[in-house]
């Protein structure tokens, strides 16, 4: 318990830091390269910049608007040359380092900036070298913040699996389903009725509750009942994710998809970073939930007959506290946080049937640092997870991200394997 | 006849060891198979285990009784490997045995049995005896893939298993699933598996829990043989009975340290372990705070039985 | 509706390529999950690693055939020791996270265009199937009856596959049967008595891995050379899936179990595929297009899991008494 209050407080007080730090805007879908090109501090336009493929075949040609950006697409991932005409460039200018040619990479539905910077050639030593630096900080402070929009959706996430795991001790491989549930759902009233997406994300939470609900009932309660082992229902569980995925395949197809409103945001600059009001006010939505569902678990009735359950099934039963009904409750309501999670999902990133698949690796991830089982674990560990994979892309092919984060939880099991704040176990 | 001779000597000569020794928590034995110093275990703020010295006479059978909670078990899986000691040491024959995983202290011939038995049910009762003999040439990998190379010893395994068996009156059972006997049975079959190990340590963790009293008399004469074959026991239990009736002398624990020992015909006269069950001064009135901090003990000691359910 | 067709995929599956490489990916679950109650949702990495081991040492290392054979195994127990020491330790539930994300890395590796040089991105590698073929005895020609059959290529490939897949069965009987069999199933009853019993449990752990793990890799490497290449989005979780769906149909912990489950499930998969794609094409069922016919399969394959594991769990041919006494 006061293990569970620390955490808890921890947990408050890291939130309250991040919502000091402020806020962003998402890369739109995109595949190719881009950049902005300025000269102190002024964009520069008309500058020419061709692109080819690393073999040399022209890709493009453009040159850069009133805004000094500039932006080719191009259809294959893969390695390719940038190449800016420096005699483009206003007169008393060049780049920086001499080098008027770059080799960025293109990863698979990702846009990559290609960095020229600029300087008057007059003053060669006027360039200070700390506008490199600046520039590295000011995109750590952006992929912070983009991670810990994405480490709250992955807490709403954990915290449903978690309250499931902890009350029936099952551990659900079909949580990820839920959360592509949900999104579809809101998708099927956004797109598919015409409703705004406000109203149509909170009929899609109601009606995520309620198969939540019912999935229990006629499903997992039937289960418990037979007295079938956690084991057993978690390789059940599998199977059921499997049906589900292939079932929203079979209604929503294979392809990415997005809501119909709010797609395109201008950011609104705050210190060194950008933000798209949806992602601001989807930050505010995570906390207040996960704040919310905080307080009733510590204060309502049913959050303590709840924790009393994950404490002891028997001994709960057995102090009038009916067990299948709190279970219910816990299923409905991790349900439609899923649901929620992953409305907020489909709302910063796109929609796929395997979202909810592949963003529950990273709700494990996050899980399991925290310690299975622990609530106030699971959120530490969520943002955590979060933060690590949208920091690491400095260094790490945005692609391979997730790779990071994965082998950060086998690490993390060799060392801790209670996980951060998880318990030791006994024997015997 | 000798087998009567035998029992009287091996009882007599282990209460003769036991004879005039002062009833001091950690009194020195004159010939001990187990020696343990300065054990503690805590699970986060609670204190479950804290033994300053204890010593384990050989050749005898010893009780280890406390009140729920009073980290007897957490203590039984320091000293066998299964969880780890926050400090302290410990030998056995003389061996340090700190930090030696559980498996290498079977092989030394420290072998436990578990409270909630571990039969292990869809092995029939012959393969679980078979599965405790040691150095078994057929459990290495390559080996085993070649029968010739292993025939032979595990024919000589199964003669032992049999022969156990029979004493143990499960051989009609012995092409059953373990998992179909009853819990008595189960509790048998998993004090004659220890002994295929050939131990010189049984620790056996409450071998009465859950057993029918039909079976509980067998159950005591097989406690009682273990000793007459030159075996050292020690066991957890809560049933006094049994303890009065079978052990040459008892460990009181409780709140994870040894409070008294004693042999059992006076150790429930003792104040500290009346104490111990009732809480001190059971008779006085209690004041608020004595009150308090009953209540917290009870509380941190329903906690960590919790746990240890749970985790179960 | 062109029933031939339909008939004909559907026996070809039954002693087909399917059945050879998800037999041995089967068996080497079934060794894991069966005997030794080991968790590995992982097993397409095992897979993975090894087509990818022969693939790559052929095309981009230029070594023969054989060296990548024995680099695919190489590879493969390599996995198995990194997958091993962190999580055989711990609860069962730690195992199945970690495989299914340690599949997950091997997956987004090999699809990297970082790694594009080596692994070949998204469409992965081929071309390096020559050796293997060119040591083919059988001269070109037709092997069946009538409309059922293969040619020298696939007859070829079937000898030796079958072979592998019997040679495994073997072992894995031969092995069950010893003292070593003996304490991988006990430690799948109960870890805790095999170690107070003086077995290094985390050891035999290991060696079950690595054995299940080295199987599944020869389903790696004729996945490859059937297929003529390896791509990394074949090896996702559905694959390894798949492999505990044929292991709990065969009957877990049974030598052939995962080879009759293989041969049945591939049996049911293809011939209700090719139905449904037929009927969908005749106009039979008006509310599905051809393309949704896949997610359906898959479908009805997660939903034949749950109730075979509800209704069933010992599979078409397992002893219901077993299971119940595991029950607890």
């Amino acid at each position: 318990m006061r293990r569970a209050v620390i955490a808890f407080t921890a947990f408050l007080g890291g939130l309250i830091f991040l919502l000091a730090v402020p806020a962003h805007a998402d890369p739109a879908d995109c595949q190719g390269l881009r950049g902005t090109l300025k000269l102190q501090g002024q964009p520069v336009n008309g500058a020419k910049i061709s692109v080819t493929t690393e073999g040399g075949q022209p890709v493009e040609e453009v040159t850069s608007n009133a805004q000094g950006t500039w932006d080719v697409q191009v259809d294959e991932p893969g390695k390719y040359k940038v190449t800016l005409d420096p005699s483009s460039l206003p007169a008393d200018s060049e780049v920086r380092g001499g080098s008027n040619v770059r080799t960025p990479t293109v990863y698979e539905g990702n846009c990559s900036t290609v960095l020229f910077a600029l300087q008057p050639k007059a003053a060669p030593g006027a360039a200070p070298e700390d506008t490199g630096q600046s520039t590295f900080w000011e995109q750590a402070a952006q992929l912070t913040f983009e991670g810990v929009n994405l480490g709250l959706i992955i807490a709403l996430g954990a915290l449903g699996l978690s309250l499931i795991y902890g009350t029936t001790g099952l551990t659900n491989f079909a949580h990820g389903e839920l959360i592509t549930l949900g999104a579809v759902i809101a998708y099927a009233f956004n797109v598919g009725f015409g409703l705004q997406l406000i109203p149509a994300a909170i009929i899609a939470i109601i009606v995520s509750g309620a198969l939540g609900y019912g999935q229990d009932r006629l499903f997992w309660g039937q289960l418990r009942k037979r007295g079938t082992g956690t084991i057993a229902m978690m390789i059940i569980s599998i199977g059921m994710a499997i049906l589900l995925r292939n079932l929203i395949q079979f209604f929503f197809g294979a392809q990415n998809d997005s809501y119909t409103d709010y797609n395109t945001q201008a950011g609104i600059e705050i210190g060194p970073i950008s933000a798209a009001p949806k992602n601001l006010w989807a930050i505010g939505i995570e906390l207040a939930v996960l704040i919310v569902v905080g307080i009733a678990l510590m204060k309502t009735r049913t959050g303590k007959a709840a924790r009393a359950v994950a404490d002891n099934p028997a001994l709960a039963a057995s102090s009038g506290i009916n067990v299948d009904r709190i279970i219910r409750i816990i299923w409905a309501s991790g349900s439609a946080i899923a649901a929620l999670a992953g409305i907020m999902l489909g709302l910063s990133q796109s929609l796929k049937f395997t979202m909810g698949q592949d963003i529950l690796l990273l709700i494990f991830a996050g899980v399991t640092l925290g310690g299975l089982g622990t609530a106030f674990g699971a959120l530490v560990g969520s943002l955590v997870v979060g933060i690590f994979i949208q920091v690491s892309t400095l260094w790490v092919p945005p692609e391979l991200k997730s790779v990071g984060a994965l082998a950060v939880l086998i690490i993390v099991l060799l060392f801790r394997p209670q996980g951060i704040l998880g318990r030791r176990e006994r024997i015997g | 006849m000798p087998d009567d001779t035998m029992t009287t000597s091996r009882k007599a000569s282990a209460l003769a060891a036991f004879k005039d020794m002062p009833r001091e928590p950690g009194v020195p034995k004159p010939d001990p198979i187990l020696v343990v110093d300065k054990v503690v275990r805590r699970f986060g703020g609670l204190t479950a285990v804290d033994v300053d010295h204890v010593e384990i006479q050989r050749g005898s059978i010893t009780a280890l009784i406390g009140p729920n909670g009073a980290g007897k078990t957490t203590f039984f899986n320091q000293l066998t490997g299964f969880d780890t000691a926050d400090a302290g040491a410990w030998t056995f024959n003389g061996r340090a045995m700190n930090g030696v995983p559980a498996h290498k202290v079977a092989r030394n011939g420290m072998v436990r049995t578990f409270q909630l038995t571990k039969a292990l049910s869809r092995l029939t009762v012959l393969e679980n005896m078979r599965l405790g003999a040691q150095k078994q040439k057929g459990e290495s990998f390559w080996r085993a893939m070649i029968p010739a190379f292993w025939r032979g010893q595990e024919d000589e395994i199964t003669e032992r298993a049999e022969e156990l068996l029979v004493r143990f009156k499960l051989d009609a059972k012995r092409e059953d699933f373990a998992g179909s006997l009853s819990g008595g049975q189960r509790k048998l079959l998993e004090m004659a598996r220890a002994l295929m190990v050939e131990p010189e340590l049984v620790m056996l963790d409450e071998p009465m829990a859950g057993v029918n009293p039909a079976l509980t008399q067998s159950l005591l004469g097989h406690v009682k043989d273990l000793r007459e074959q030159g075996m050292t026991v020690l066991f957890v239990e809560h049933d006094m009975d049994m303890v009065r009736d079978i052990s040459d002398w008892v460990i009181v624990m409780a709140q994870g340290t040894v409070i008294a020992e004693g042999p059992p015909s006076t150790i429930m006269s003792d104040e500290r372990v009346i104490d111990a069950y009732l809480g001190a001064h059971h008779d006085a009135p209690l004041s608020d705070t004595e009150l308090e901090s009953q209540l917290h003990e009870a509380e941190a000691a329903l906690e960590a039985e919790i746990e240890e359910e749970t985790q179960k | 509706m062109d029933w031939l067709t339909i008939i004909t995929t559907t026996v070809h599956a039954a002693i087909g390529w399917e059945s050879v490489v998800y037999g041995l990916a089967a068996i080497g679950v079934n060794i894991h999950f069966g005997y030794t109650g080991l968790l590995n949702f992982g097993q397409a990495a095992f897979m993975a690693v090894a087509g990818y081991g022969l693939a790559v040492a052929v095309t981009v290392m230029n070594l023969p055939f054989w060296m990548g054979i024995v680099i695919g195994l190489a590879a493969a127990a390599i996995l198995a020791l990194l997958l091993g020491i962190p999580t055989l330790q711990l609860r069962a539930d730690y195992l199945a996270i970690v495989t299914i994300a340690a599949a997950e890395i091997v997956r987004l590796v090999f699809r990297s265009v970082y790694f594009k040089d080596i692994f070949g991105g998204s469409d992965g590698r081929r071309g390096f199937t020559g050796d293997f073929y060119a040591m083919n005895p059988f001269p070109p020609g037709h092997y069946g009856i009538g409309p059922f059959g293969f040619d020298e290529r696939v007859i070829w490939f079937l000898a030796v596959g079958w072979s592998v897949v019997l040679l495994s069965c073997l072992v894995v009987y031969l092995l069950m049967k010893s003292p070593w069999g003996r304490v991988l199933k006990a430690i799948r009853e109960d870890e805790d008595a095999v170690r107070a019993l003086g077995k290094n449990v985390f050891s035999y752990k290991m060696q079950s891995l690595m054995l299940g793990g080295i199987i599944g890799c020869l389903a790696g490497f004729f996945y490859g050379l059937y297929n003529g290449a390896v791509q990394p989005d074949i090896f996702g979780t559905e694959m390894t899936f798949f492999a505990y769906t044929i292991v709990i149909l065969g009957g877990a912990a049974r030598v052939f179990g995962p080879v009759v489950g293989a041969m049945i499930f591939w049996v049911l998969f293809v011939f209700v595929g090719n139905t449904l794609a037929e009927l969908v094409r005749n106009g039979f069922i008006p509310f599905m297009t051809t393309t949704q016919v896949g997610p359906i399969r898959y479908a009805l394959v997660g939903l034949g899991f749950i109730l075979l594991l509800v209704i069933r769990p010992q599979g078409i041919f397992g002893d219901k008494r077993e299971i119940a006494i595991n029950a607890r």
